[in-house]
Parts: C-alpha cells; structure tokens; sequence
C-alpha cells in the first residue's frame, strides 16, 4: 500500500489499544519523528501505563511537536487518538502552524487486537477496553475527512507490513529551480506595457508566447487582471508562456475573484473587474475554462533556487515560507490584513516587510509604490502600471530592475501610492536588546552579553546621533605592554616588540594628534543622503564620537566642515577616481578641547589650578617655617626640610601637568581654528578598505584630502623594520621626538590593515603614550618611583580583548552597509560597538 | 590641602598651648587616607600662625576603585589632594581634636576667651560669591576671598571654582575650629565617606547652638550631609523643633502634574496603559490605584530607574503588581510591545530628546504604537523667567535638549495632528502666571 504524504506534515496515528501503531510508527518513520503519548507519560510519571498523569504527557508531546512542526520537521503522534477531541487539537496545531494533516488508521480486526492484547502480559489492558475501541474506531474513520485532516489512509490488518510511505514535495517548492528569473509585477491587463517590458528584457514573440533565447523564465507576480483594457490579451499570453514552461505564475487578488466569477460565485464587479469581465463574456465556453482552471491552479508562493527567493503576490511572513494552508495562501494573496479598513474604506494593510528578518530574497506586488521598495531583504516591485506608473521586473540573480512606463492612466488609484505604515528604518528594540550573536567576518560570532546591550540601549537612546548615519564605531585601542626602561610606563620597545612575536615585519608608527576621534560620514550632495542613507533632513553627512554621538552641538559648524570636505574631495576629482558618491574617514579631530571642553574645564584644569595654587601656598609657608628652624625633637617631629623638599617637587609635578594639558587645548573661534587629520579611507560605495595596507590610506589621505584647505592636516608617520635594530632605534627616537613637548605619542599598526599570526587576530593598532602626557591620565605625580612601581602592575588583557571584538564589529558594520543590507543589520554591529565599551576597563588604559 | 590658623595680640606664641602642637617642631601624623602636618611658619609675640597640611595621593585614593568613572571622586587625576575638603575636617578632628573640644590644660582661660583670630582656607570648592559671606558674617567673621582664572592661558574659561577664603573675627579658637569643620564640606559639597543617621551626632556636637541660630542653618545642613534629603530633614527637624511654624501649603507642581494627568487618563476612558518614560514609577503606582486601569506597562530605557520604579511598588498587594510589566524601551526604537495600548503616557520626556530624533519618536508613538490617546507634558520655557534659580536662557535640567514656549509646543501639537490623525487639546499644569502661562504645558491627543 502507498501513502503519499507532504514532506512537512502533521500525523496522526489512529487505532486500538494493541493495534499495532507503535510498531508501525517505528517501521515506516524516524524514531526521533515518533511522539508516543506512553513515552511522554514515562517522562512526566515515570510509568508508561499511568493513565493519571495523561494531560500532563500530552501537554509536553504537543509542546514538542509544536516545536518541532516550527523548525520544519515532519511529526507524527503516536496515541489512540480515538476520541473527536484528541484530534481537533491535532487539527488546531497543524493549522497553527500551517503544516498539512495526516492521518493513517490501522483498522485491525477485534480478533486480532484480543489476541495481541492477550499476549502484551503485564502491559495489557481490560478487555472492555479493547472492545470499547474497536467500536469507537469504525464511528470515525468515516468522519475523518470532514474533521479537516488533508489526507486519511485507512490500514487494514493485512495491508500493516507492506506500506510504502512516500514524502512528497510540496507545491510550492521549487528550489531546484535555479532561474534566472525577470520576475514582473502586477500586470493588470496592461498588454502593451507587458509586450515592451518582455522585449527589452530580450524575449521574442513565439507561438507560445514570449520566450527568452537564454532559457530565462518569467515570474508572473499575480493580478494578471481587471482595471486596465487588454486583459484578456495579457491572460492569454502568460497562460501560453506557463503552459509552454517559459513563466511561472502567482496568484493575486484579483486573479482570484476572476475565478470565483467563472464559477459562477456572486462577486462584486466593481474595482476593474468588470473591464475583465466584458473583455471575456463573448469568449467561449472553452476559453472560459480554460483562464478559470488555469488561475484556479496556481499556487500561492514559490520557494525558488534552493530557498533563496520566495515569489508571492502580496508577500509572505518569514515563519509561512515552504507552508501550505489557507492562513498562508489568505497571507500570500491579500497581504498582512486583518479585516479594518480604512478611512478611505480600503483595507488597512500591516508592513509585514518592516518586521522581516530572513535570509531568502522575497518578490512581491499587490501594493503600488512609485518606486521598488527594498526593505530587509524584501522587495515590493508592483510600480504602478495601471495607474499610470510603470511596469516593472527584477532581474534575478542579478537582481536588477527593468521598468517600462505606463502608456496612459487606465485607473486612477483609490489612494496615492506611498510607503505603507513600516518602520524598518528604525532600529527595533528586540533587536537590540537582550544577549546579542553577531556573525563577522572577521571573528565568526560575537556574543554581547545582556548587561552590556541594556547599558548600550540606554546610552544610544539617550545620546547616539540618527541611527542610519552610524554605519562605523572604532574600536577601543590598548597601550603597548608596560614598560621595563626605569622612569617610564609606556616606552615603544613593547609596541615593536608585540608584532615582531607575532610575525609582523613592518609596522608603521602614526603620530597622536591629541585630538578627538571623530568618524566622518560624508555624500556628495543631499540626493545621495537621501537615496543612500534614507536621511531626508537636508543635510549631506555627520561627523560623530567614538561613541557614536554627534560631535558638534552646532549644526552650522558640522555642515561647514563638511562642506570643506566636498569642496575638497571634488578640487581632487577623489569622487570620480573612486566612482563613489559617499565616503566614510576615520579622523581625529583637534583641538582635544573642542570635544573635552567640560573634561578638561571640571577635572583637568581645576585640578590642575587647585593643585598649583595651593602647592605654592604650602611651600611658602613651608618656607617660612624653614627658615624659622623648626628643629625641636617630639614624639611627632618630622625633618621639615626634607618635607619642603618634597613639596617643591609636587609643585613642579602640577607645573608639569598643567603644561601638559595645555599643549593639546586652543581657542576655536570659527572653523579655522579646527585641524583634521584624516587616518584611514574606511569605505565608500562598494568598498570597504581594510583590506589595504595603511600605507594605501596614508598615501591616498595626503593625495586627495591634505593640503588644499589648511583644515586638513598630515599624520606625520614613519615606517619601522620590527626585526632590524636600527630600524627600532629610529622608531624611538622618532617617539621621543614627537613626545618631547608633551606630546601624546604614537600610534603604531601592523602594515596590513588587518593581520593575523596564523589563526590569532593580531591588535590593529597599539598606543605608546608620551611620559609628560600620561601625568593628565595617570595624575601628576605619577612618575615619584613609588607610584611607577605601583602603576606597572596593570593587565592589557581585557583592554585587548575588547578592541579585537570591536574591531571586527566595526568592519562588520561597513562590510553590511557597502552590501546594501538592511539598516538594522548595519546598526547592530555598531551598538555591539558601544554594548563592548560599556563593559568596564581599567579608563587609563 | 592647606589651612593656617593665625593668632594676633600678645603673647600669641600661646597658641601652640592651645592647639596642644609645638610651635618649634614641625610634626607628623598618620591618617588613613595619607599623612597630617602640623608646623608654625611665623611665631611672634604679636602674631603666631599655625599650619595644617594633608598630603593625600590620589593613587591610595583610587585603589580597589579601577573603574571609577571620569569625573568620580577617586580618579588618579583628582582634586581630592590639593583642595579643603571633608578630609580636612576629618584632619582637623583627629589632629587638633583636644583644641576643638575647648581644652587646654596649661590655658583653660585662654581657650575659654574669644580672640583675634584668622584663618585661611586653601582651594576651597565655591562658585557662588556670596555664600561664604552669609555663612560666616553671621557668626561675627569678617570674609574675604580670593578667586583666580581657571586657567591664565584660557581666560575664557572663566573662574576658578575655587577660592582662598580668609575668615577673621573675635572668637575662641574651639568656635572658629568647630565653624570651619562644619562649612568646610558644605561648600565642597562632596563628602569622602558615606553618610549615614550617625553623621546627624557629629554635626550637632560641631554644631552646638551656634548652627541652630544661624539664618542659613538649612544651607548649611543640606551640604553637610551631601543634599541627602532624608538625613537633611530628619536632622532640620531635630535643629528647628522650637521654631516650627506653620507654613501655608501649596501643592507642588509634581503633585498638580500627577492629579492632572491621571484625571486626563480616566476621561479618556482607557484600560491599558503605556507609561513611555516612566522614570521612578510615580504614575505607574498612582495609576494602579485606580481601578479603571487594568494594565501598565512601564517602560524606560534605564534600568536603573525601572528597578526603583519596581521597589516604588513593591508594598503594592500582589494584584496591584501583576496589572503592570516593567520593560526598558525606547521611544526611539520600534516595539511591538507598544502595541495595544489605549493610552500613551510621554510625561516630561520629549525634552529629553534630541530635536532631531523627535519625528522617529513621533513616527513610534502616533504611527506604529498608535494608542488612541496619547498625552504628552513638557516644560514651558517662558515660565523660567519665575525661576530665581535659573540663569538667563538655562534650562530646567541639564538633559532637556530643548524647552518650548507655548507657540512652539502648540506649533507641534499641531503638525502631529495633521500628520498622524489625531484631535488634540493644551493646557497647563500649574500655577497659571499672567505673562508666562503654566509651568507645564500638556497636550492630550486623541484619535
């Protein structure tokens, strides 16, 4: 006996006590396929026979085969499932979760369960049982198809040892289909539109219809029909190219109401139908027929090219993908309605499209937008033909579109084509928040901790600049390993010394610039904004912190640095060289109290003011007493004038800080007072650049952006042999120069962007900061060989942890921006950014 | 860091008798936080200045501390060493102590006299110029202060926030000692130690009957216990229980704000409520009182505040707890959890975020969230003009992004109207002033 089920489906078993079902079930299926309902009882009860913990078992097995219908696995439950109730909530679970129904009765003679029963000893049950099931079974197995089960095999007694179970595929898969495809939106009977559109995607005029010289095949998104005037002629031509296996078709709305009306079901002729409807009351009969079990026959959405493309006409949700019920066919041909209507009286449609997250590529018409709409993965290509927009198609894989426009205006819309209600380019919060799993390409996952998004969701709400500009977020940056040299903390030996372990030959060492670091997100002009970063407010870039927040309060000095930027970048034709109309710099900003000021105003310069003034005070006085002899011995007595002595050094130790801080601070009047230093070309359209060595950047940095407007300035940088040397000697004296003045330090960088030992993910880049320098991080007094001592007991561990996460989380974000993916997927990776930054670190570091 | 304490008349060389400290010795002390000196710069008949010194290093200051945060108290980079601060007053009791009780074996006449005396405190935390005057002339001082540039090379960043601050007058040396261990951390206003009802002892026996005269005893009180309100009250209550007078009540703006939103909720006829913002919980534990409301859910994107949101109602019967659901949220991100509410709250929170951001909130709340009342309060700016305690074009709180005047709320209330459907309705909240109108502005949108 054959029993042919769908691949994805719900089964039930239905017999007797001692029916044979547990046997039959693990001869036809997987074990793991099975639920028994005695297994299940085992589990909550721990005995197989105990019928009082029955609700409980079967609580847990739906529980399972719920899970396990969600994750697309065929279930089949092995119960007696004699009684009507037991099996409506099998219905009821299928249903729910769009799967086909089974159902396979052993039908085993009342003999032949007596005797089995007979020979189950221990585990037998009363004969009044028995009995009592055979005859409930012959009552239901009639009934079982109006009960709603898609298919119902009855197995006779005889027939139990020979079955032959066939999966077969659902309708809607066709994965082994691989195109390509020119999928074409919503025709509505707009003949001429559709014949021009086929020809310029290269089909020519056949017997059949259009066929494409390639064997590309055309995809048909439904409403075929009404409101244009040559509806008929469009019906007869894509019915020629399905048959002739040149299209593939979906049905749409009003696809489906032209079938109920060749039934000869009441329907409304209203909304263009009753164009169709005159265009085909004189066919004939045949003909009839024939459009009727054609539109009858198509199937609500295709699963295409291993599962990479779904086609439907009015979408469908991630979870109905590869589904087969009525719930997933209303979905796919009306869309995410739920029967309210409008104030215009039409039906409030949901943007099922905002909230999609999946990985296939998902085509669909049904509501009319001006242009395509690419949102998450999903694009509505239904451009408005009829109403006197265009007929579109999307070309796939290359997923190119192709629009012919509208000859006339053959209906006017009953509302103006607009976006409908989404908000996907809005981050959502369950996308953010709890524990995060973010796949780069550089570490293959990240897990962000829950502790960590709540802190980095609070602090983006509260302060991060507009989402859609944020597409980078630089990592954190650790210091070279601590120093052995007497009289300093950080000392560029380390620094050379860490990529020369590592298998890193050259290295360059860039300049600290003392600055703040600020991310530049730069268009041409406020069309590219618009139409690259969805921001509409006029304005053409940003330039934002490290931690994501704008940098200037005021707009008007933003958008005039910017405006050097392009003025810049378009003297040096850098647009044109890099066939880009955006641009993404990494940059740090000067002066540092430009962005510091309240840092510096509340914590630096106060304590720096406190502690010269009253150091001064207490010398004097101290002085004073000196002078006085202050001599006597007491049980307290200390030397005074070694207690001046010390005192005079701290006060030269706060002149030392003072001065320090005061070197990277100026007034900044107007623009002209700013300094940029650009450090890297992070990415522009279709680029991402860490994949070139930092000389590239250095070398194009001072071609195209140094050196015309006085704003911009050089990283002064040298390059250093980590296994000569000499080399090394030049790379410290270098050091020593740039930090003499109290200068910050270096930067010092593999000279591949990005570099590996082997499998190990080397840092990017390692701090060496200058001696004079660290007294504003570590205090003034740092240096008094006690406290040295002290301050070299610190762990770079979790500081470099942390900047390798964040490192490939950053590339991650503008790998997914230049991909075009969808804004939440971009946005991710730079709030895992900022989530990594709220873990806390030792700040000096 | 420093004080020095001055002695004028004759036979002044005394105060060494006083302080019980050597004036020929310069001495030692060790504290838990660092080291005390006590040493004499000048010893005359006629003038003898005693000097006081902390070396505190800030390195102690941050151990175990790792991850203070940038401003915090125990930074390495720290004004902690150098300025007159609650480790002072700390110094001052466990290095003069004998002194502050009014003791002096060889003297006790002497200690018992008022006498000329000065001191001068180094680096003492003040941005106001007239506090010190009002703190010390009541108390027979004579004050002078000396405040510098910040920075002489960046004089646009103004003031110094801290002064050198001489206090001269006719007083007996326990006084002018008690006097400046009380004010000291007043002015700093960042006490080194955690404060507890045990701090209210020490302040009455520095204080004594002195702080309980003083025209400024509030001022005072607040700052010695670092603005903690719970111990300011219970101590004020202790100093002023004689002089308690009746004071007519009027009902504070929260309040107002609270009775007039909640009414606005009831009329509205909702059930469920999203409380967008909801801070420290104060409506979601007012609206669970009223029966109409049969779910809250409570939502702001601080944990912080959802936690004291969730201990505000925790004495709440358990039925009470289970009509509301605490979530962080954000009115800047879409939430699926914001669906199917028929009453959104947005009470003072559209100032908090940046004017930019606001149509992405606008587009949360009236297009995707969609309740069918939404009431929305916040401060109106032309109202600050009855604030004494706000400067010329400061705002109410230093996170308010921005404050509107009426035109301007009004201006918005209406383009939100029109974009989203909505019928809406202003008010105010508050004590309706002639020119400025109300404190608070309200708009009560319905679909």
């Amino acid at each position: 006996m054959r029993i042919e089920i769908p691949q994805l489906s719900l089964v039930a078993l239905v017999g007797a006590s001692a029916s044979g079902k547990t046997t039959f079930a693990h001869k036809y299926f997987k074990p793991t396929e099975v639920l028994s309902s005695d297994f299940f009882r085992g589990m909550v009860g721990d005995d197989e026979a105990d019928q009082s913990v029955t609700d409980s078992a079967f609580d847990l097995l739906f529980k399972a085969a719920e899970i396990r219908l969600s994750l697309g696995r065929l279930t089949v439950i092995d119960a007696t499932n004699l009684q009507k109730n037991s099996r409506k909530s099998i219905l009821e679970l299928a249903k729910r979760q769009n799967v086909h129904s089974a159902v396979i009765v052993l039908d085993t003679t009342l003999k032949a369960l007596l005797e089995r029963n007979a020979q189950q000893g221990e585990k037998a049950v009363p004969e009044g049982v028995i009995r009592r099931h055979f005859e409930q079974l012959k009552g239901t197995v009639r009934s079982l198809k109006k009960e709603g089960f898609r298919y119902v095999f009855v197995v006779g007694e005889d027939d139990a040892d020979y079955v032959e179970i066939v999966r077969t595929k659902l309708w809607n898969d066709k994965r082994d289909e691989h195109g390509p495809f020119d999928i074409i939106g919503d025709v509505h009977g707009c003949f001429d539109e559709l014949a021009e559109l086929l020809r310029k995607l290269g089909y020519v005029e056949t017997d059949a219809g259009f066929a494409h010289p390639e064997g590309r095949k055309a995809v048909f998104l439904g409403d075929l029909c009404d409101r244009g005037t040559q509806n008929l002629q469009v019906l007869k031509t894509v019915m020629a190219m399905f048959k002739s296996g040149n299209a593939l078709a979906v049905p749409g709305n009003h696809d489906v109401k032209l079938v109920k009306y060749l039934f000869g079901k009441p329907v409304t002729i209203a909304n263009g139908l009753e164009n169709t409807v005159a265009e085909i009351d004189g066919e004939s009969r045949e003909t009839k027929y024939e459009i009727r079990d054609f539109l009858d026959g198509l199937i609500s959405h295709y699963v295409l090219d291993e599962g990479r493309l779904v086609v439907s006409h009015a979408g469908i949700k991630q979870e109905y993908i590869g589904r087969a019920s009525a719930a997933v066919r209303d979905f796919c041909i009306y869309g995410d309605v739920d029967g309210s209507r409008d104030e215009e009286g039409m039906p409030v449609r949901r943007d099922w499209a905002a909230d999609y997250r999946g990985n296939a590529v998902i085509v669909y018409g049904h509501t009319p937008v001006i242009e395509v709409r690419n949102r998450n993965n999903t694009f509505c290509i239904d451009t408005g033909c009829v109403f006197g927009g265009s007929l579109t198609a999307l070309r796939y894989p290359e997923m190119e579109t192709v629009s012919v426009a509208a000859k006339a205006v053959y209906s006017e819309p009953a509302r103006p084509f607009k976006d409908a209600a989404n908000g996907d380019d809005i981050p959502a919060a369950e996308e953010l928040l709890g524990k995060l799993r973010i796949e780069t390409g550089i570490i293959p996952t990240i897990t962000v901790q829950e502790q960590n998004t709540a802190a980095a969701f609070e602090a983006m709400s509260r302060f991060a600049a507009d989402p859609r500009w944020l597409i980078y977020l630089p990592p954190t940056m650790s210091p070279c390993e601590t120093s052995s040299e007497e009289n300093y903390l950080e000392y560029p030996t380390e620094a050379f010394a860490y990529y020369r372990k590592n298998g890193v030959k050259k290295v360059v060492c860039e300049k600290k610039h003392m600055g703040s670091r600020a991310v530049v997100v730069l268009c041409r002009n406020e069309e590219t904004a618009k139409k690259r970063f969805s921001v509409d407010d006029g304005s053409r870039g940003i330039i934002y912190t490290r931690t994501g927040r704008r940098f200037f309060d005021n707009r008007d000095i933003e958008r005039t640095i910017l405006d050097c930027f392009e003025r810049v970048l378009e003297t040096t034709n850098f647009w044109d060289d890099f066939s880009t109309d955006w641009v993404c710099l990494d940059t740090e900003l000067m002066p540092w109290s430009e962005k510091a000021q309240g840092l510096i105003r509340e914590q630096y310069a106060a304590t720096g003011h406190a502690a010269v003034h009253s150091l001064n005070a207490v010398t004097e006085c101290l002085k004073k007493a000196c002078d006085r002899g202050c001599t006597q011995k007491t049980e307290h007595s200390t030397d005074i004038a070694k207690l001046l002595e010390k005192f005079s050094h701290k006060a030269d130790a706060a002149e030392g800080f003072v001065k320090a801080y005061g070197e990277y601070c100026w007034k900044v009047d107007s623009v002209d007072d700013i300094r940029i230093a650009p450090f890297h070309i992070l990415a522009c359209e279709g680029q991402v650049f860490t994949d070139k060595a930092h000389r590239w950047h250095m070398e194009n940095i001072e071609r195209y952006i140094v050196g015309i407007d006085d704003i911009f300035v050089k990283t002064p940088h040298i390059y250093v042999d980590t296994e000569d040397e000499e080399s090394i000697a030049a790379g410290i004296d270098w050091w020593k120069n740039v930090t003499g003045n109290g200068g910050e330090g270096m930067v010092v960088k593999p000279e591949n962007y990005t570099s590996f030992n082997g499998k190990k993910l080397l840092q990017p880049a390692v701090k060496c900061r200058g001696r004079e320098y660290l007294r504003i991080i570590y205090g003034s007094e740092y240096l008094d060989s006690e406290n040295l001592s002290r301050l070299k007991h610190r762990s770079l561990k979790r500081k470099r942890n942390l900047a390798l996460k964040e490192f490939a989380l950053g590339v991650e974000a503008l790998s997914r921006f230049v991909k075009k993916e969808p804004l939440y997927r971009v946005y991710q990776c730079a709030f895992g950014v900022l989530a990594m930054e709220s873990e806390p670190t030792d700040p000096r570091l | 860091m420093l004080i020095t304490i001055t002695y004028e008349g004759t036979n002044t060389q005394q105060l060494g008798y006083l302080l019980h400290k050597n004036p020929y010795a310069a001495q030692e002390f060790s504290l838990t936080f660092g080291k005390a000196y006590v040493f004499y710069p000048e010893v005359s008949d006629e003038r003898t200045t005693a000097a006081l010194l902390l070396d505190i290093n800030s390195l102690d200051l941050a151990k175990g501390k790792e991850n203070s945060s940038n401003t915090g108290l125990f930074d390495y980079v720290n004004d902690r060493p150098y300025t007159s601060n609650s480790f002072m007053s700390v110094a001052l009791n466990r290095v003069l102590g004998t002194a502050m009780k009014g003791r002096c074996d060889k003297n006790q006449a002497l200690a018992d006299t008022p006498l000329d005396l000065t001191a001068n405190v180094y680096m003492l935390r003040c941005e106001n110029d007239e506090l010190p005057k009002s703190i010390f002339e009541p108390l027979g001082y004579m004050v002078i202060i000396e405040r510098k540039l910040l920075d002489d090379r960046f004089p646009e960043w103004g003031d110094s926030p801290y002064i050198d601050l001489t206090i001269k007058g006719r007083v007996k040396l326990s006084e002018l000692l008690n006097h400046l261990y009380v004010t000291i951390p007043v002015f700093d206003g960042n006490k080194h130690y955690f404060i507890d009802e045990s701090e209210i002892e020490k302040l009455f026996s520095h204080g004594g009957d002195w702080l309980k005269t003083h025209p400024y005893r509030e001022t005072i009180t607040k700052g010695y216990f670092n603005n903690i309100r719970s111990i300011t009250k219970s101590a004020l209550g202790i100093i002023s229980e004689d002089n308690d007078t009746e004071q007519p009540k009027q009902k504070p703006l929260d309040t107002e704000r609270l009775d007039t939103i909640t009414q606005a909720v009831l009329d509205s006829g909702a059930k469920s409520v999203l409380d967008l913002g909801c801070g420290e919980g104060k409506y979601v534990a007012r609206l669970l009182n009223e029966p109409q409301i049969s779910r809250i859910t409570a939502a702001d994107v601080s944990v912080k505040a959802l936690e004291a949101a969730k201990n505000r109602i925790d004495k709440m019967t358990q039925r009470q707890k289970d009509r509301v659901e605490f979530i962080q949220a954000s009115a800047i991100c879409r939430d699926r959890r914001f669906e199917g509410h028929d009453c959104c709250l947005l009470i003072e929170v559209i100032e908090h975020i940046d004017e930019d951001m606001l149509p992405v909130m606008e587009r949360v709340v009236f297009e995707l969230a969609k309740p069918k009342t939404v009431i929305v309060t916040t401060p109106n700016l032309e109202y600050n003009a009855n604030y004494e305690f706000l400067n010329e074009g400061e705002l109410r709180h230093s996170d308010h992004r921005f404050e509107w005047n009426r035109v301007e709320f009004r201006s918005w209330t209406e383009k939100i109207s029109e974009k989203y459907g909505y019928k809406v309705r202003i008010t105010g909240i508050g004590n309706e002033d002639e020119i400025y109108g109300a404190p608070t502005q309200m708009g009560v949108f319905e679909l």
